[in-house]
């Protein structure tokens, strides 16, 4: 499963580099993108685990930078 | 400006003033040096409190590599070693630095949804003789809506009622209203200008033109150049290099030094440090980082505006790289229309033998007999006309007043008996016979469109790249119209599926990328099969869309040649943007390390390189 979502807040593209690498780290991460341009997060993994890998990315990105919110609709 | 840049600008103003008010009262009046310390630190706290909060959080959540921490500790450091005004202008340029970026990236980021505003909030549709608003999600295919003048085409339709022109300037950047009647397909994102139209819906929201184009603007952030990637990879290891040789100058390298001359000089330990945080003042490679995708969104977003979408920053790259660039012929280079072009007669006036010509033609559907008739203009008058017989692949055979005559091509005239004359020129020979006696040759051929020639010719000056034009017409025709345009090969009389092999072909024998460029509707395979392949007038066809690389939302190939104009343009800039930041910055580490640079210079080295590499990538390329 592929889906995009939206960051708010990204403000440094440096961190959204970071993040990028920190969540492909994350077992059953296809593959993973943080556009800073576009603040936007888009994530592909297995489809059973989607909501996990999911939260934990979220948490990936609050660590890395604390003020931005990934947005899960 | 956005809240938060009003009030981040407010904060520069503020600390600003403070900042040379402090600097002025010092200069004048002579103070103690603790209360100069506690008057620099209110702007300090006023341009630094949300850096040094941020450091605070990223320590606690182990991010110790983090920019904010970094800068924290290079600003305090400095007002330890008594460098106050130098720890104020870091903050204070940090903050102007960030509130630039933030503006210009801002800016960037909205050329880009200014594509999103290409769809429409609400359609229209007619209930109970009142116009009732929905969205157009819940539209299903076959309801008629109804569009007023102003409103934008919510979805995909084909016009039932009325006529009107629509303004397709945001998706095909063509200025050129275009004039729509019944019957005519209308595309989701045009402007209707003039008249109220109905219109039967003949996609779904999700598939319609504008929801495609908007999707393929948000995942063009995907596909990444490979200087991106090149990029983020050399970011990851600047920063802690950057920080270990910082600690190994700072600290590590004095107390070494210490302890083996055995002499501890206060000032020699300061000295060391203060060139320590000069590192950690460069240490951020922001300014690589957010320059190389804001130049590749730059040039997206320019490309949008003049109707040429580009699947993402990997194609503007491939597309600046292109050495061959390949044409398919009908409906690319040509208008796909064949029309009459000479007509040759014996014994016989031109206009007679046309006549003759659109006569035996009257009942055929093939696209030439059609031109034929087109040519003739007037209506022939049918009841000349006896037996008709189709030949395929010749031609056929008519009577007409009692006479047969033969029309079709010079293996139809050899199966009459006829002999034709030696015929060398492009297109596509019809001759005429009537009985035994051989009556002249029309010649049809498909149009060039107006731009092509301009475009080729473009293309070749500006890239020296081989321009190769495949067709499954005839030889003779395809000869004719590659020597008109200047273009350099040709292959003639290939099957759809021979052009993927003929462009594997090409792909092979070219040092460097090679470009397809193909109208969109049967050339799917090559579009695929190309380095970067480029779909023409493609807001139709779904397939087209989803195959190519690039997108010419016009019908005309001269775009191309400004998709690769902006490509190479793009490139250069991120090229100078690399060399300049990564240039200045390795000068003011070097400079650091021995000693020359303060931290002034190496507050300009991390901000002034992060604004000047932004003004670059975004700023309008001639």
């Amino acid at each position: 499963m592929k889906k995009t979502f939206e960051i708010e807040d990204l403000c440094c593209a440096n961190c959204a580099a970071k993040m990028e690498n920190e969540i492909a780290k994350l077992e059953g991460v296809k593959s993973v993108n943080v556009a800073f341009l576009t603040q936007k997060l888009v994530l592909e993994a297995d489809d059973d685990k989607f909501d996990e890998i999911l939260a934990q990315a979220a948490k990936i990105c609050k660590k890395i930078e604390p003020d931005c919110e990934v947005i899960i609709k | 400006m956005t809240k938060k840049q009003k009030k981040r600008l407010r904060r520069i103003i503020l600390g600003g003033s403070l900042f040379l008010a402090v600097t002025l009262l010092k200069a004048l009046v002579p103070l103690p040096s603790l209360l100069v310390l506690l008057l620099y630190l209110i702007p300090y706290f006023i341009c630094g409190n949300d850096v040094l909060l941020k450091a605070f959080r990223g320590v606690k959540n182990a991010q110790m590599l983090d920019e904010n921490f970094l800068m924290s500790i290079a600003t305090i450091g400095a007002l330890f070693l008594g460098e106050y005004p130098e720890a104020v202008f870091v903050m204070l340029f940090y903050q102007t630095g960030e509130l630039f970026q933030d503006i210009s990236v801002g800016k960037s980021r909205k050329s880009i949804a200014a594509l999103a505003k290409i769809r429409a909030d609400e359609a229209f549709i007619q209930k109970d003789g009142e116009l009732v608003s929905i969205s157009p999600e819940d539209v299903t295919v076959g309801t008629e809506i109804v569009i007023r003048p102003g409103d934008r085409v919510p979805l995909d339709a084909v016009v039932t009622h009325g006529t009107t022109s629509l303004d397709t300037s945001a998706l095909t950047g063509e200025a050129m209203p275009r004039d729509v009647f019944e019957g005519d397909e209308i595309i989701s994102g045009c402007i209707n200008l003039s008249g109220t139209v109905k219109a039967k819906v003949t996609k779904p929201c999700s598939e319609s033109t504008v929801s495609r184009i908007l999707r393929l603007t948000e995942e063009s952030s995907t596909n990444k150049a490979k200087y991106e990637s090149i990029v983020t990879r050399f970011a990851r290891y600047y920063t802690p290099l950057v920080v270990l040789f910082a600690l190994f100058i700072g600290v590590v390298f004095p107390l070494l030094y210490c302890l083996i001359t055995w002499n501890f000089d206060s000032a020699f330990f300061a000295s060391m440090f203060s060139r320590a945080l000069i590192f950690l003042v460069v240490s951020c490679p922001c300014a690589l980082v957010i320059s190389v995708p804001l130049s590749f969104f730059a040039g997206i977003g320019d490309s949008s505006r003049k109707g040429i979408l580009i699947k993402g920053a990997a194609f503007i790259e491939q597309l600046s790289l292109c050495r061959a660039f390949v044409f398919d012929k009908t409906g690319t280079l040509t208008k796909g229309v064949f029309k009459v072009k000479e007509i040759h007669t014996q014994g016989i006036t031109a206009d007679e033998l046309s006549e003759l010509a659109a006569l035996s033609e009257s009942y055929s559907t093939h696209p030439i007999a059609k031109s034929l008739r087109e040519h003739y203009v007037k209506q022939p008058d049918l009841s000349r006309l006896g037996k008709v017989t189709e030949l395929a692949g010749k031609g056929v055979s008519a009577v007409i007043d009692g006479h047969t005559v033969y029309t079709g091509n010079a293996k139809l005239m050899e199966m009459s008996g006829i002999t034709v004359p030696e015929i060398n020129c492009g297109g596509t020979a019809v001759h005429v016979a009537k009985e035994n006696a051989y009556l002249g040759y029309i010649i049809i051929s498909d149009e060039v469109k107006p731009d092509s020639q301009e475009a080729v010719n473009t293309l070749k000056r500006m890239t020296g790249a081989k321009t190769v034009m495949l067709t499954g017409d005839n030889s003779e025709s395809a000869k004719a119209i590659a020597q008109q345009l200047g273009i350099d090969e040709y292959r003639a009389e290939l099957y759809p599926e021979d052009k993927v092999r003929v462009l594997e072909d090409i792909i092979g024998k070219t040092n460097g990328k090679v470009c397809f460029v193909g109208d969109g509707i049967n050339d799917s395979p090559a579009i695929t099969r190309a380095d970067v392949g480029v779909a023409m007038g493609a807001l139709g066809s779904d397939a087209a869309i989803e195959a190519s690389d690039v997108v010419l939302m016009h019908d005309s190939v001269s775009k191309l040649p400004e998709a690769v104009k902006i490509s190479k343009n793009t490139v250069r800039t991120v090229k100078q943007n690399i060399v300049f930041a990564i240039g200045v910055k390795a000068l003011v580490l070097i400079l650091g390390a021995l000693g020359y640079a303060n931290m002034w210079l190496a507050s300009f080295a991390d901000v002034g390189v992060s604004v000047i590499a932004i003004i670059n990538a975004v700023r309008r390329k001639k």
